[in-house]
């Protein structure tokens, strides 16, 4: 696992430097809010919506994060100095992951606090470990999900749009699942904070599910060309 | 030098498949009854059927082809034309069956699309299988886009249970009338089902009559390929030579 | 027959867009198949 540390720590140190999280990704997600605010214009339907279009908004973020986090790497040819340079694939997955989903972390604190603030979203105490832990699922599923599909389309042409049109459908049960328990969070009259249970359990299967996955593709994805 | 891609095999396939073909629709439209329920709206379920059966097959076909791609990769791309001319007939069924199954849901629920699960969890295998096609068609080097497909589509199985899981977990939740099931509600006598199961196995002949004949254009279009860049070598070497004759 | 219009629609839509597939696959590979030697056709 040390090397996986150690490309996540590069990852994040680059993300740090640039600041592309802070100049770029969030207030383009903070734009999203205020667009979907403005589009549905109506309170009671915003209040409902809340938790759909952050999660909707995050969907987008990690296709603006993952591109990043690819383009840094192909570049120079750097995926294959550091595949030479003895990381093993799995490991170098589970780094870009490890970073995708710290990052993805930042970006859904501050997505919720716009909805608390823009939307009227409330989060009672007892609710807090529901969100806590909807957040963190929802966001290794979105980061391993990314990683992945990231790395089939790196190195293509007009990989932007190809990446949404291949992540985007596989991430509509975290897109449901996320949507759902966060609006048991948000006090919801419709879900109760069962089924948020519920649906957590659900974020963690996906979550699981393509971390075993990306873990085995990598090695697949990434072998030099024979 | 042969002029097409059709073998013994592929015409007795494509008569077979044309004829029976001929007799559904003959079938379809004067000799089973209308249904009691449903009237003449029934007759798009002989279309609607077949298609979907030969969508789900293909992706089937596609992600076996492309286990077995993965597994042997170093020695033929043969499994992964299979995969590729699967997918993108079974895209094109999919699409069929989308179509069809909305104007037969306008005339039986009035509707031309439900959010309930099987329809959704179609839907998302549509477009993922798109996606999947897009990726084949970027141009690369043969092997990569035949390892990059086969990942591509084994994540596909892994994704639509649980795409179909969170669908019904997420239907579940509401609390509505449920959707009149299109088939189940059906009563079919002989010749109804006589002529849906006619529908089934000529259009299974004419996916299989398609895949092969799809897998072996993509062949001639790689050799084509293959043999382009050849010339172009050649072509740049005999250049080259020339003119560093030419300079001394 | 009621609803005729529809059940046309389908079964147009449906017979019409294999038929030109098959077209389409059909043409092209003749057209592909006369530049290739016949040698390297795995299925002759």
């Amino acid at each position: 696992m040390r090397q996986a540390f150690a490309v996540a720590r590069k990852d994040l140190l680059i993300e740090i430097r640039a600041r592309l999280l802070l100049v770029r990704v969030a207030p383009f997600a903070l734009l999203v809010l205020v667009l979907f605010a403005v589009a549905l214009d109506s309170e009671p339907l915003i209040l409902r919506a809340a938790a759909g279009l952050v999660w909707l908004t995050m969907l987008f973020s990690v296709l603006l994060l993952v591109q990043r986090a690819y383009d840094v790497e192909t570049e120079d040819d750097a995926l294959e100095m550091l595949l030479t340079s003895t990381v093993e694939p799995t490991q170098l997955f589970f780094g870009k992951l490890l970073a995708a989903f710290v990052q993805l972390l930042v970006l859904s604190v501050l997505l919720v606090c716009g909805a608390v603030v823009l939307y009227g979203a409330t989060v009672t105490a007892g609710h807090l470990v529901l969100l806590v832990t909807t957040v963190s699922c929802a966001a290794w599923g979105l980061a391993s999900v990314g990683t992945l599909y990231g790395a089939v389309v790196a190195n293509m042409n007009g990989r932007d749009s190809l990446l949404a049109l291949l992540a985007l459908p596989v991430l509509a049960p975290v897109l449901i699942g996320a949507s759902r328990a966060t609006e048991a969070a948000f006090g919801s009259q419709t879900i109760d904070t069962a089924s948020g249970w519920a649906w957590v359990a659900l974020l963690a299967v996906f979550a699981l599910v393509f971390s075993a996955a990306g873990a085995a593709a990598f090695g697949a994805l990434m072998e030099p060309e024979a | 030098m042969s002029r097409s891609t059709g073998t013994t095999v592929t015409r007795v396939i494509g008569i077979s498949a044309a004829l029976l073909l001929a007799w559904v629709v003959v079938s379809a439209f004067f000799v089973t009854p209308a249904d009691a329920q449903q009237g003449d709206a029934v007759r798009i379920m002989y279309a609607h059927v077949p298609a979907a059966w030969v969508a789900y097959l293909a992706f089937v076909t596609t992600a076996i082809a492309s286990g077995f791609s993965l597994a042997r990769r170093h020695r033929t791309l043969g499994f992964d034309r299979v995969a590729g001319a699967s997918a993108e007939t079974g895209v094109l069924f999919m699409g069929l069956a989308l179509v069809t199954g909305s104007l037969w849901g306008r005339l039986t629920w009035g509707t031309f699309w439900q959010w309930d699960p099987r329809l959704t969890t179609t839907l998302f295998l549509f477009v993922t299988y798109v996606g999947y096609l897009a990726v084949r068609n970027i141009d690369s080097d043969p092997q990569r886009r035949a390892k990059r497909s086969a990942v591509l589509a084994l994540l596909a199985v892994l994704e639509i249970p649980l795409v179909h899981f969170s669908v019904v977990l997420w239907r579940s939740l509401h609390q509505e009338a449920s959707v009149l099931n299109p088939d189940g509600d059906v009563r079919l006598d002989g010749s109804m089902l006589f002529t849906l199961f006619s529908g089934v196995v000529a259009f299974t002949l004419v996916f299989v009559w398609l895949v092969i004949h799809r897998q072996r254009l993509s062949t001639l279009q790689d050799l084509q390929q293959g043999a382009g860049l050849d010339a172009a070598i050649a072509a740049r070497r005999n250049e080259v030579s020339t003119r560093s004759v030419g300079g001394a | 027959m009621d609803d005729i219009g529809f059940i046309l629609a389908s079964w147009v839509i449906t017979l019409g867009t294999i038929g030109l597939l098959a077209f389409v696959t059909v043409r092209r590979a003749r057209k592909l198949s006369g530049q290739i030697p016949d040698d390297d056709k795995p299925w002759l």
